[in-house]
Parts: C-alpha cells; structure tokens; sequence
C-alpha cells in the first residue's frame, strides 16, 4: 500500500517537474533541434562503436588463434620427438619426461607459457597449477579426441596471478600413447588494446555528441535569433509602433526575411498613414463644411423666425410663404445635423462621452420634453421604470437623442394609442423598451427600419418630417456604448424597439434584461419588464 | 438701462441679423469682426455680456476668451458651428459660462442672454458657509464676495453662482440636470460638459488640491455636493 502511494507520489513529483521542461520543450524550437540531434547522434555513434569495436575485436582475436594454432603444432612435434619412445604407460619414466617436456616448452618463449599434456588414461602434466572453468572444457576435449585440433577461450587463473583471458589451443600426439596437449596463451596484450580502444571510442563518441549538440545550438541559434527578432519586431508593430523595424545583416536568407519584414512594415505604415491622412481630411472636411453651412444658415433661421414671428401682419400669400420657409428652414437644420452626425460616425471620429447617470431619469427628461408632440398627437405617454435609480455608465446626450428618436418616432406612428417605456436594469446592462400599438412594421421590416433615408411607406404623410436618418444615428449611437438597438412588430399592432446598454462603459451587451419579444396584447407588453414598479404617467392632453 | 451685448463674428450677415435681433429685444449690441479687435473694443465698451464666435480671423474665440477671462468675469456666450465635443469643452475651458451651436433659434439666444444677465436682484443679506476651520468658504451673497479661509478668491459670476447654488444647501446631492436648470436655465437638457467643465473651474479656484476635492464633492452617477470637510 505504501509502495503504491510513494509510486504515486513520486509520479506527481516527475508530473510537476517535467512539465515546465515540457512547455519549454514545446515552446523552444531551439531546444528541440538542440534534442533531436542530441539523440540522433548518440544512437549513431553507438551504432558506430560497436561495429567498430567488434570488427577489431575479432581481427585481433584472429591473428592470435593462427599464431597460436601454428605454435602448438610446432609444440607437438616437440614433444612427439621426446614422447616416441614410450610405449606403454606403466613406464616409469614416461612421468619425469612428460614434465621435462613440458617444462621445456614452458620455458621456452616461443611457445605458449603454460602447458598441460596428458595422456588418454588421465596422467595429466602441468607446466602450472591451472584453475578455473572445467580446463580445459569437455568441448574441447571431446574435439581433441577426436584427433583435431581446436580452441577455446576462457578465463582462468594460473598460479597466484589474477584470473585473465587465455587462448587454448588443445591437440592430439598420435604416438604408441595418445597424448592430448593443451597450450594456454594470454590474451593480456590483444585484452589491453580492446579496452583501450573501447575507452577511446567512448570518449571520442561522448565527445562527437556534445560537439554535434552544440553545433546544433549554434545553427539554429543563428537562424532562430532573427526569426524570434522578427516576431518581436512584429508583435511591437501590432502594437502600434509603427516605427519599428528589423536589422538587416549581410546578404544572406535571413537578411532577406528581414528584408521583406521592413518592406512590408514600410507598406502597412504608409497605408496606415494614407489612411490616417484620409480621415483626418474627412474630419477636416466635416467640419469645414458644418461651419460654412451652419453659419449662413444661423442668419437665415434667424431672418426666417423674424418673418414667422410677424407673419400676422403679412399678405396671405406672404404669409403662407413665411410659414413654408419656416418649416423647410427646420427640416433642412434638421438635415444638416444629422448628415453631419452620420459623417462623423463614418469617419470614425464619433466620440463616447462617459458619465454615470440615471438612465431612468433621462428617460423621463425625454418624455417631459416631448409632452408637445404626444400632446399634439393625442397620445399618451407612460414611463415604467424602477424605483432605485438605474445608474449606468454612458454618454448622457447620445442616450437622450437615442431615446428622443425612438419616443418621438412611437409617438407619431401610434395613430393615438398610448405608447409605453420600460426602464429596467440587469446584472450587466441596462434596457429601454419603447412600445406603441399604432401602425407596427411590416414583416422584414424589422431590421430595414435602422437603414438610411428608409421610409416604410414613401407615400405616407408625416407630421414631423423626419429625416429617415434618426434611427440610423440611433443605431450607431448604440453600437457606440457596446450596446444594441432592436425593433419587432406586426402590421397594425404596433412596434417595439429595445435599446440595451452595458452598464459599464467598455463591457459588452450580452443578454437583455428586457427581451426583444413582440407581443401582440398591450397587456402582455407592459408586463415585459416585472422588475419596473414606478407608473409615472404623463398627461398630455394639453 | 439697456444691457450691452459685444458680437464678435466674422460673419456680417449673420452679425447685422443677430443686431436686428438684439435691438428688437432691447439690447445695445456692438459688434467686431476680428478677434484682434476684440480685446481693445472689450475695453472701450465694457459690455455686459459677450457672444464670441470660435472661429475666428486673427486670434481665435478660445484665446479671445482667455485674454477676456484675463480682465473680468463677465458673462461669455460662445457661437459655435462645431458641435465637437473637443471644441466644445475646449471653448468651455478657456472661460466660456455657455454656448450656443449655429444655427440657433433667435428666441433661444435671446433667452441664453437673459440668463446670463439675470443677476444681482438678491438684495436680501444672505452669508453662507461651506468647510471646516482652516479650509473655510466665506460667501457674502449680494456683495458677491467670496473668501477662503479669509483671503478673497475672484469668481466668475457664473462660477459664484454654482458655489452658491451647492452651498445654499450643504450635504445635498445636486444632480447635474439640477444645476443645469437652476444655474444655467436649462430645461430638459443632458447636456452635461458644461457642469463638468464648470466644476472643475470652481474647485481649481478654492480647493486647495482640484484632484482630491473636499469642498464641492462627486456623488458617482449621481451629481455634486458641497462637502463639510
């Protein structure tokens, strides 16, 4: 139980610590070109050592055995001169001449240093006292038996010396005896040189791999320094330092994409500049134009209002004539500020001037302000709104001339039935429900209404000669605060539009607290908001 | 007597037409088209209140303003074709008290001056205090006189009527729509730059530190009050 816990443990520990590595790991393409040849490399100078370190292994080993295999022979000989004479075992001089013979070939360096000769009974000779694995091996011996000559490497330990690699090389004297004679022959030096090539190997193969790896580093620091210069220089220019660029070195790839970079950073900034240049003349060009148009136009609405304020003293005719100038004049200031305002918000120089106030308030302003017209209509006005103040962050005047276009549009289109406002709050935003029960909107119509100049019905008389570019400006002054404006309704029973506002300037509307949702029934649309427990009725029948 | 109006517009049309107008209400109106000029003829005729247009040749209405704002504080008007929020506010800071955007309704600019002018009709002796001991707002209402912390602070008359509306009633929140009605004679506007604007003029003349208020205090969403410390 407590194996398994520490094995998880210990697992988390190695879950911890290899994370960052591996991120790194991910996010580093240094590090992994750097890693891969790493393991590359290492994999092929194994490969490399072992081949080599076998194939010389085996050529030494060789060499020896032919050297060794052809000595013997010469030994045998030797020892087949002074053997010959001995015909039977039970010679008691056979024992002394075996070790005479023996000890000579010993001696002799020629020869290999060690010597075991037996007889086929098992009278067995020793140059030296010989110890290890069963010596020489049942192997050998049954292939020497067999009158051939054969070999066997192996370790053994002669006399008092360590145990060491030795070539025996075993052969049969075919005499009146059989004999079998074993050579011993130290493989120290052939031992000696393979250690020292395998060490050399290593250390040459650990070497290769670190030069490669650094190597490696080196490359692709040279390639990948400019390429991470170029996506730093390329987030700062995202950035907006349109002045940045990447240094250029030399002639080569690198050179090149640093290159290319600058030019295209050169590119986007004289767009961006051609751009800028272009709205500022827009801006400039808006705003030379409002100033020479409105200035001789202020002397005209002021000679006009002159004209219509002492119209009873005129001619009929003149005095027709004075209402009409009049009417056109306001129509045509009309006009003017909203084309004005429409310019302003294409080219992009429309402005939110945030401040926290009383949606519900403003609201109510509206409606006071426009109790003139609902009382001209015959309509009556009703704003439900919460009893707290419902305090958002937004431009005081867009909210008021959003909801002055939106009421004064309902009130006109209601033919006299009463028109609702609905102020409710949310959790992020707030909403302004406008609903009127009068002419609605025809299917597909719904989102027409917020085009330019769009009129439902060309043919259609309007009291107040708007200038089909209100919701247009409604609209854009939503978008503005992040906010949105909708419409709904059906022929003959109305329209409901919805203006919803972040509550804080900057965030973003996500959901309504009053649901675009047409309903047919005045009653189920004033309940659209249950959260609304004020009734502020305004009379106009004035 | 007939109160004095100084026109400053390049316009001449449109400054003969605003003359008609002034004359038919009973003003005295006189009238330059540079905004060299302005100073000088300012001087020689001390108008009662001035309608200075912004843009203008020579020196523009924003430094007619300051150099006016410089020598009293009587009463500017601005005439704008712009309705920018920048020139606006721009205008506004440079000591304008209200503005009017071209074309405007005669009635209308009329009824501005009026407001501008209607003043000094309060003879009853009324003293109001704003502060605590040692950051203390003395405020002799028909001298219209104001001191802190016994040193005299010069006012515009229109910055003392702000100070004035908020102190009447210390520790009540004034909305903006409020004092718009009430020291501007607006009815039914949103229009809240000029508070702002205003606001800050007044707290750069008597707090001693405008970023961090304690006199005339921010209710977030909801307006200003007059502080007590």
């Amino acid at each position: 139980m407590w194996l398994r816990r520490l094995g998880q443990g210990v697992g988390r520990t190695a879950d911890r610590l290899s994370r960052p590595l591996v991120d790194r790991f991910r996010a580093s393409l240094q590090l992994r070109v750097v890693a891969s040849t790493l393991i590359a490399s290492t994999v092929l100078v194994l490969i490399f050592s072992f081949v080599v370190a076998g194939s010389v292994t085996s050529g030494l080993l060789t060499e020896r055995q032919d050297t060794a295999v052809e000595e013997t022979e010469n030994a045998v000989e030797r020892a087949a001169e002074q053997l010959a004479p001995y015909g039977s075992t039970t010679d008691n001089t056979l024992a002394t001449t075996m070790q005479r013979v023996v000890n000579e070939l010993a001696e002799d360096p020629v020869y290999a240093p060690v010597i075991v000769l037996r007889t086929a009974k098992g009278d067995v000779t020793k140059s030296h006292p010989v110890s290890g694995v069963a010596v020489p091996s049942e192997e050998l011996q049954a292939a020497v038996a067999d009158r051939k000559i054969a070999t066997q490497y192996g370790e053994f330990t002669l006399g008092d010396e360590e145990s060491m690699p030795y070539l025996v090389v075993g052969s049969y004297i075919d005499l009146n005896i059989d004999y079998e004679l074993y050579a011993f022959y130290p493989l120290e030096s052939q031992q000696d040189a393979i250690g020292l090539l395998r060490t050399n190997l290593a250390l040459a193969g650990i070497a290769l791999v670190l030069l490669l790896g650094v190597i490696a580093a080196l490359v692709t620091r040279l390639v990948v320094t400019p390429v991470r210069e170029a996506a730093r220089t390329s987030q700062r220019l995202a950035a907006g330092l349109l002045h940045e660029r990447m240094e250029v070195r030399g002639s080569d790839d690198l050179a090149r994409l640093a290159g290319s970079f600058n030019l295209m950073a050169e590119n986007l900034q004289s767009q961006i500049r051609r751009l800028e240049e272009m709205s500022m003349m827009q801006r400039r060009f808006t705003s030379d134009v409002s100033h020479e148009l409105r200035t001789p136009l202020a002397t005209i609405r002021m000679a006009a209002d002159l004209l219509y304020d002492n119209r009873d003293d005129f001619d009929p005719v003149t005095k027709r004539s004075t209402e009409l100038l009049q009417d056109q004049i306001n129509r045509f200031e009309d006009l003017l500020q909203e084309l004005l305002e429409i310019s302003r918000f294409d080219s992009g120089f429309a402005s939110l001037e945030v401040d926290a106030v009383d949606v519900g308030r403003i609201a109510e302003d509206v409606v006071e302000g426009l109790s003139h017209l609902a009382g001209e209509c015959g309509v009556i006005v009703t704003v439900k709104k919460p009893k707290r103040r419902v305090i958002a962050e937004v431009d005081p005047r867009r909210v008021q001339r959003i909801l002055r276009n939106l009421v004064s549009n309902a009130i006109e289109h209601a033919e006299g039935k009463p028109v609702e406002i609905t102020v409710a709050e949310g959790d992020t935003a707030v909403a302004v429900a406008v609903r009127d029960h009068g002419v609605g909107l025809k299917p597909g119509h719904a989102d027409r209404v917020f085009d330019r100049f769009w009129r439902a019905d060309p043919s259609r008389n309007r009291k107040t000669g708007g200038t089909g570019l209100g919701l247009a400006i409604s609209l854009e002054d939503a978008k503005l605060h992040s906010g949105t404006l909708q419409a709904a309704g059906e022929p003959g029973k109305g329209t409901l539009f919805v203006l919803t506002l972040p509550l804080q300037s900057g965030n973003r509307v996500i959901a309504s607290p009053i649901p675009l949702r047409f309903e047919a029934e005045p009653a189920e649309a004033a309940t659209a908001a249950d959260k609304a427990d004020k009734e502020v009725p305004h009379a106009t029948k004035d | 007597m007939r109160a004095r109006v100084l026109v400053v517009d390049d316009d001449p049309a449109l400054a003969e037409m605003l003359g008609i107008i002034l004359r038919t209400e009973g003003f005295t109106p006189t009238f330059v088209t540079d905004g060299e000029k302005a100073l000088a003829a300012f001087k020689e005729h001390r108008p009662d209140i001035v309608l200075l247009d912004l843009m203008l040749p020579g020196m523009s209405g924003i430094d007619v303003a300051k150099a006016i704002r410089g020598e009293s504080g009587v009463p500017i008007v601005m005439l704008t074709a712009k309705s920018d929020t920048v020139d606006i506010v721009l205008g506004l800071e440079s000591g304008a008290d209200d503005y009017i955007v071209k074309p405007f309704k005669p009635k209308e600019l009329v009824a501005r001056i009026r407001a501008r002018l209607r003043r000094g009709d309060d003879v009853t002796p009324e003293r109001l205090e704003i502060g605590k001991p040692g950051l203390q707002v003395q405020i002799d209402v028909p001298a219209h006189q104001v001191t802190l912390n016994g040193a005299e602070v010069k006012l515009t008359p229109l910055e003392f009527d702000l100070l004035v509306a908020l102190a009447r009633k210390p520790r009540q929140v004034f909305t903006r729509q409020v004092l718009l009605e009430q020291v501007w004679g607006y009815r039914h506007s949103a229009d809240t730059r000029l508070v702002n604007v205003h606001v800050q003029r007044l707290r750069a003349k008597i707090e001693p530190d405008p970023e961090r208020p304690q006199l005339i205090q921010t209710v977030r969403g909801v307006g200003y009050k007059a502080g007590l410390g």
